[in-house]
């Protein structure tokens, strides 16, 4: 027997990464736990009001797109639909080529890393140039984001100085303020070239149809006052019904993300600049991507649309610390990720059905998502739909004997007697081989079996467990 | 398939995906006060609240031109853009050593140390100074020299993000910063300067 995929690639990881993750991610959290609870009385409240906000969006989206379409039309907006990932990188091909356009800087967007888009014009003879910091990085090392706010969390200074080196962007020098001085240098002289600027958004307001933009670098800026044209790619889910709404979302996003009160540029945009001002894209266009949303939407596993990329998730999970981003195989890792990546997959769904099993259900990530969404529940669906769709799970001890033990009370009884036996065995050395690789990093813990039941049974004021007895649902009711 | 096919997929998909539900969730009601800091709670001066939030980001507020001066000079950040409306008043206080324009060539970006624009208002809260299209002479002016002053007006210093948002008004670009331009990509150590100003200064008027 195998491991599972993901614990395959966490045994396998480089030490430095693992190190580098697991920092990265612990004093993320950390920080941002201290945030919320000095700031506000009650942090839970403003989770659970904005998770009921974006559930409503999500739950309404039939509304809410018609509605933010013509607000973004009558802002002068042309407005894109793609349905899939080809048809998004297809939209902003023509939009290019209509122009004459060659050369386009990028801001940091998920969506268009779902859909490869950089890699997609540069086989297109365009050019497509990352200029988050992080994103730049791995664009330059032919590599992957491995976090969704942090996305070379998994890459130490060393690596990146000698990728600089390689990309003749200077000599060997791994001071992070020399790297970043000279990615500001080289960049900036890439954005006044360019001819198209790309952003995402992290809020559209479907009230006035102002896309909301956060960065800490200020390359979204940057991208926007260089260009004359201004390419928004935005992923259906990510309305909110009002301008009021935004204060609410910009304080949990921040703070969820990197920790801060506020990003540094949080720009808000609704149309092509003004008349009187001479930078900016004078045309502006927003792609609307499906990619496998409304496939998140039609399964019970919706909830997972709420969700505003800030990462807290990836930086609390325990796997995600081990394992790194790029064991979870998608361009979404951690917990967000096992839930979003299978489910985007649509008729593929087999081939990620492993990612909802890497986890603990520890609940970690329910807890600080700033919207709520209960990701714990959302794996168990996903389990369990790839029970009942019979996807094979290489790497999962078989369950059939357990199963069968447990659905016999007799059998069950017997079995927590016997296990004893377990206790006088040399564990280590039977041939089986999960319960090998289970040992080979822990100890088995000795025996137990049957002492719950015997303290269930001698308690005192104990509840009444008899068949007849009500349940606990049905007693309720009858209040 | 174009993308008014795509537009009419999305849309029947999204409504198919959503017929089953018996019953929507509701938009809750609720007030955006709760999203105010603690510490922002009380009726303490506009400006000492942004002033004070403003040097926790690591930018600096400052009320006299004559201090503005001498710390560019300081500096020798002696080169710079200025906002042709801002400096009629400000450049009795510049000397002889300083090269100003009012015009901003983006052939020379790395030539300008500094630039001067107007900003439309403030956040106290979080130390944030607002920029918008109507008022920023130049996008890239207030963007790529390595200090940016914004010049904010006293009376428009917004106590928190709730007010600010319903600030906005109705200009297309409205640009919230908050503190230099920064990064924590590479190894999680912050770096000021990216893309943006690595020194963010607010000449509270």
């Amino acid at each position: 027997m195998r491991f599972q995929q993901i614990d395959q690639f966490a045994a396998e990881l480089k030490a430095d990464t693992r190190a580098a993750v697991y920092d990265g991610s612990k004093k993320g959290h950390e920080k941002r736990t201290k945030l919320l609870f000095d700031e506000y009385a009650d942090p839970d409240r403003l989770r659970r009001i904005a998770g009921e906000v974006k559930q409503h969006v999500v739950e309404n989206l039939d509304t809410y797109l018609p509605q933010v379409e013509a607000k973004l039309k009558a802002n002068g907006v042309i407005v894109h639909w793609a349905a899939t990932a080809e048809a998004a990188n297809q939209a902003v091909l023509g939009i290019m080529r209509a122009r004459g356009a060659t050369k386009m800087v990028k801001a940091k967007t998920m969506v268009s890393e779902e859909t490869e888009l950089a890699h997609f014009l540069e086989k297109h003879g365009m050019e497509a140039l990352e200029t988050d910091l992080g994103e730049f990085i791995v664009q330059i090392d032919g590599d992957h984001p491995s976090h969704i706010v942090k996305p070379i969390i998994h890459k130490n200074r060393r690596e990146i100085a000698t990728s600089f080196e390689k990309n003749g962007l200077g000599a060997y020098n791994d001071d992070p303020q020399t790297i970043t001085r000279r990615a500001r240098h080289f960049l900036r002289h890439k954005y006044l070239e360019a001819d198209v600027g790309l952003t995402g958004a992290n809020f559209v307001s479907a009230e006035s149809g102002r896309l909301v933009l956060v960065t800490n670098e200020g390359n979204s800026r940057f991208c926007l006052a260089a260009t004359k044209c201004h390419i928004a790619m935005v992923g259906i889910e990510k309305i909110v019904p009002r301008d009021y709404d935004l204060a609410l979302f910009l304080n949990l996003l921040a703070r969820s993300g990197t920790a801060q009160e506020l990003t540094v540029y949080t720009e808000f945009i609704s149309g092509p600049k003004s008349p009187t001002q001479p930078d900016g894209p004078e045309e502006m266009h927003v792609i609307f991507v499906d990619n496998g949303r409304t496939e998140v939407l039609a399964s019970d596993c919706r909830d997972i649309l709420r969700c505003i990329r800030c990462g807290a998730c990836l930086n609390v999970c325990p796997v995600y610390r081990q394992a790194s981003g790029h064991a979870y195989r998608s361009v979404y890792p951690g917990p967000v990720g096992a839930v979003l990546s299978p489910l985007m997959m649509g008729d593929k769904f087999p081939q990620k059905a492993d990612l909802p099993k890497a986890s603990s259900l520890c609940g970690a990530c329910h807890e600080v998502c700033p919207v709520n969404i209960p990701i714990p529940d959302l794996l168990l669906r996903l389990r369990n739909r790839a029970k009942e769709e019979n996807v094979p799970s290489p790497g999962t001890p078989p369950m059939g004997a357990w199963a069968l033990l447990a659905s016999q009370p007799t059998a069950w009884r017997a079995s927590l007697f016997g296990g004893k036996i377990i206790n006088y065995l040399p564990t280590k050395l039977l041939p089986i081989p999960a319960l090998r690789a289970w040992e080979a990093k822990r100890s088995l813990p000795a025996w137990r079996g049957g002492e719950f039941r015997k303290w269930l049974k001698t308690r005192k004021g104990r509840a009444d467990f008899s068949p007849t007895a009500p349940s606990r649902a049905e007693a309720k009711k009858a209040d | 398939m174009s993308s008014s096919d795509d537009r009419e997929s999305i849309l029947s998909r999204v409504r198919g995906a959503l017929a089953p539900l018996h019953k929507r969730a509701a938009m809750p009601d609720y007030t955006t006060e709760l999203a105010v800091m603690r510490q922002m709670m009380g009726s303490r001066d506009g400006l000492v609240v942004f002033s004070e939030r403003l040097a926790l980001v690591n930018a600096i507020a400052l009320t006299d031109p004559v201090a503005l001066v001498a710390r560019l000079r300081e500096n020798k950040w002696l080169h710079g853009y200025c906002d042709p409306a801002l400096w009629p008043a400000l450049a009795p206080h510049f000397g002889a050593d300083f090269k100003v324009e009012t015009t901003y060539d983006r052939k020379r970006v790395d030539d300008y140390a500094f630039g001067i624009t107007r900003a439309v208002g403030a956040i106290a809260e979080t130390g944030t100074i607002v920029l918008n299209d109507a008022t920023t002479s130049r996008r890239l002016g207030a963007l790529t020299p390595w200090v940016h002053i914004a010049v904010v007006e006293r009376a428009k210093i917004f106590s928190d993000l709730p007010e600010a948002v319903a600030g906005l008004g109705q200009d297309t670009n409205v640009i919230w910063v908050t503190g230099p331009s920064k990064t924590a990509d590479v190894e999680g150590i912050l770096i000021e300067g990216v893309h943006g100003p690595g020194i963010q200064i607010a000449l509270v008027v």
